[in-house]
């Protein structure tokens, strides 16, 4: 499997030295050529110019102080001012912590669930049961955040949530499950883990087919049996796919999503619901702090884009020396 | 006799122990795959009962009292049809102006001689790892008057850097070079060859993209959180329905209806179901695509 990065691979790639010599020295003769292509590539060029970058250079209000009526280029310069107002915001350590804490539970709980599940589905030899099983752990993948939470209010609130009743009627008490802080935080990570594992397994199933056959009978010959054979044959086939996917994994603990936190967070639980992104849009869209509230995105993007690119780097390396 | 003695094997303790792995792995297996399909059951047996065994909370997986009463509340509700009729059309339109835009991008990017290739796609792939975010796409829009209009749903998000990456990637690999040299030896232009060669050979990933935009669309509700605040009338079905069930800030306009509504998870549960339904309905048929396309994404990020 090839890593991440292949944006700045590409570059080093694309056009050879020689080759755009050559064309330097035909006179123009690509553009004769490939002007169809390039007529081509102005829509979408419009599009990523105008939404994507065009939003871009709103992050300069981030060093404003942005005023609607005087606009982006009328506001006036601050420096790193708001930069320090959004660092001794009480809500930013707050919102940080929870950013992180969402993230990397998410990730030590989420992360091994796939493979687990993978390598039972290895071991189904009925293909029709493998299949049906397949299609319906692959369900949550298709849904909203909006549905799961619906559905998860549903099942688990406290009076009449299913959940709930099943356990008041086995006698036991009724569990606050998404109004109180830290249990919603629990259901926050299980939901993630039920809507993530069926999907996940695609690449780890993808990479056990790969592996050697032969392999196995040797194992066989060896007197392994299937548990011996899962730990000594198979995982140690998929490591790099492992390895390269908890990396990647690992690079994205500054993101995540805003619609998963706010379709399942409620007024009850305000703890560990306030993450970056989260305080983004109450600053933004709620309070109009729009300087302070850009200036927290563009502090989130930054971190995220540094830790994909040394993610990117270290699964390089990794997945070379793990490959061979 | 002789025929039955050949094919029973003897239950040897290791045929036996396989046998007992092979039980419990199918057991853990139903188990976490129900897990998956159980709510949605749940749930729609809650959407099709009556209103007393539901509030009595007696329903658990069948349905108890069957009616189709709470459906038929929803489609004499001129809001949440109307919240539906938004979403396929905003679907619609967006997927057909993604897929134009991909095809547009992919195709140039994929050949190999083109100048500035370097460049153009890493002015394209750099929109993957940042973005401008929440507030400057907020003004963005909004100075663009996009603010409460149906393009606000269509026209930001019809680039995706993913999408295009997964594109370029299958013209890349499917399509050989010589076909296309040739093809432009014998005069072809690149827009005679991306519509009679190109195209028609790469059916089964335009497939998968248009799945791809669709779905993620249907999905989508942030952009419409922030974006359609005063056109109510715009609100597409998700957001319709965090509105009606997550947030429970909005009351049911029902028209014909003269029942009163002591309690509405009944009809929480229909509107759940209304938004559900269509997505597991075309699920099975689509499912393979995702699958290859993901296999396909994954590889080269």
């Amino acid at each position: 499997m090839k890593d991440a990065g292949g944006v700045f691979g590409g570059i080093s790639q694309a056009s050879p030295f020689v080759k755009r010599k050559k064309y330097l020295g035909s006179n123009l003769k690509w553009l004769k050529r490939d002007w169809q292509l390039y007529v081509l590539l102005l829509i979408p060029l419009f599009f990523v110019i105008l939404f994507k970058y065009g939003a871009m250079y709103g992050l300069v209000i981030s060093f404003k102080d942005y005023k609607i009526v005087k606009g982006i280029m009328g506001s006036e310069w601050v420096g790193l001012e708001i930069f320090r107002k959004v660092f001794s915001n009480r809500n930013f350590p707050q919102a940080l912590r929870n950013t992180l804490l969402l993230n990397i539970l998410d990730l030590v709980v989420s992360f091994p669930m796939p493979i687990i599940l993978a390598l039972l589905l290895n071991e189904i030899k009925n293909k029709y049961f493998k299949k049906v099983t397949q299609t319906l752990l692959y369900l949550p993948h298709f849904l909203s955040w909006i549905i799961i939470g619906a559905i998860a209010y549903q099942l688990f609130s406290l009076n009449n949530g299913i959940v709930n009743e099943f356990i008041a009627n086995m006698g036991g008490e009724r569990i606050p499950f998404l109004q109180e802080d830290t249990r919603w935080l629990i259901s926050y990570i299980v939901i993630g883990v039920w809507q993530t594992m069926g999907w996940g397994t695609i690449l780890y199933l993808a990479a056990i087919t790969a592996v050697n056959p032969e392999l196995y009978e040797a194992a066989t010959v060896d007197g392994a049996g299937r548990w011996k054979q899962c730990i000594h044959v198979t995982l140690p086939c998929i490591k790099p796919t492992i390895i390269t996917l908890l990396i990647m994994n690992l690079g994205k603990v500054m993101g995540g999503s805003f619609e998963r936190v706010h379709s399942l967070m409620n007024v009850a639980t305000t703890e560990y619901t306030t993450t970056i992104p989260v305080l983004v849009y109450k600053w933004g869209i709620q309070d109009i702090k729009y300087s302070e509230s850009a200036a927290l995105g563009l502090f989130q993007s930054v971190i995220g884009l540094i830790l994909v690119l040394v993610a990117d780097r270290v699964a390089k390396r990794l997945g070379e020396n793990g490959l061979l | 006799m002789v025929k039955l003695e050949t094919v029973k094997k003897p239950w040897t303790p290791e045929r036996k122990k396989d046998l007992l792995v092979d039980m419990i792995i199918y057991f853990i297996l139903t188990i976490i795959a129900l897990t998956c399909i159980l709510p949605f059951i749940h749930v729609f047996s809650k959407s099709i009962s009556t209103e007393s065994y539901v509030i009595a909370n007696k329903v658990f997986l069948l349905p108890k009292g069957p009616t189709l009463s709470a459906y038929k509340k929803i489609f004499s509700d001129h809001s949440i049809l109307r919240s539906m009729y938004v979403s396929i059309v905003v679907t619609v339109t967006f997927t057909l102006l993604g897929m134009i835009i991909t095809i547009c991008a992919a195709y140039p990017l994929s050949r190999k001689n083109l100048r500035g290739r370097g460049i153009l796609s890493f002015i394209f792939l750099f929109t993957m790892y940042f973005s401008g975010g929440i507030i400057p796409e907020y003004l963005l829009m909004n100075q663009l008057h996009l603010l409460d209009t149906w393009w606000v749903l269509i026209l930001p998000l019809a680039f995706s850097a993913y999408n295009l990456l997964i594109m370029k990637t299958t013209f890349e690999n499917s399509i050989s070079d010589s076909l296309i040299e040739s093809a432009r030896i014998d005069g072809a232009s690149h827009f005679r060859i991306l519509g009679s060669i190109v195209i028609p050979l790469s059916k089964p990933i335009l497939a998968t993209i248009s799945l791809f935009y669709a779905v993620g669309r249907w999905n989508a509700y942030q952009d419409a959180l922030f974006y359609i605040k005063k056109n109510t009338d715009l609100r597409p079905l998700q957001l319709k329905l965090y509105y009606l069930v997550v947030a429970a800030s909005e009351s049911f306009q029902l028209e014909n209806v003269s029942v009163t509504m002591t309690n509405p998870e009944v009809l929480k549960a229909s509107c759940v179901m209304f938004a559900t339904i269509p997505i597991i309905c075309i699920y099975p048929f689509i499912q393979k695509y995702f699958v290859q396309g993901t296999m396909i994404g994954a590889v080269k990020e």
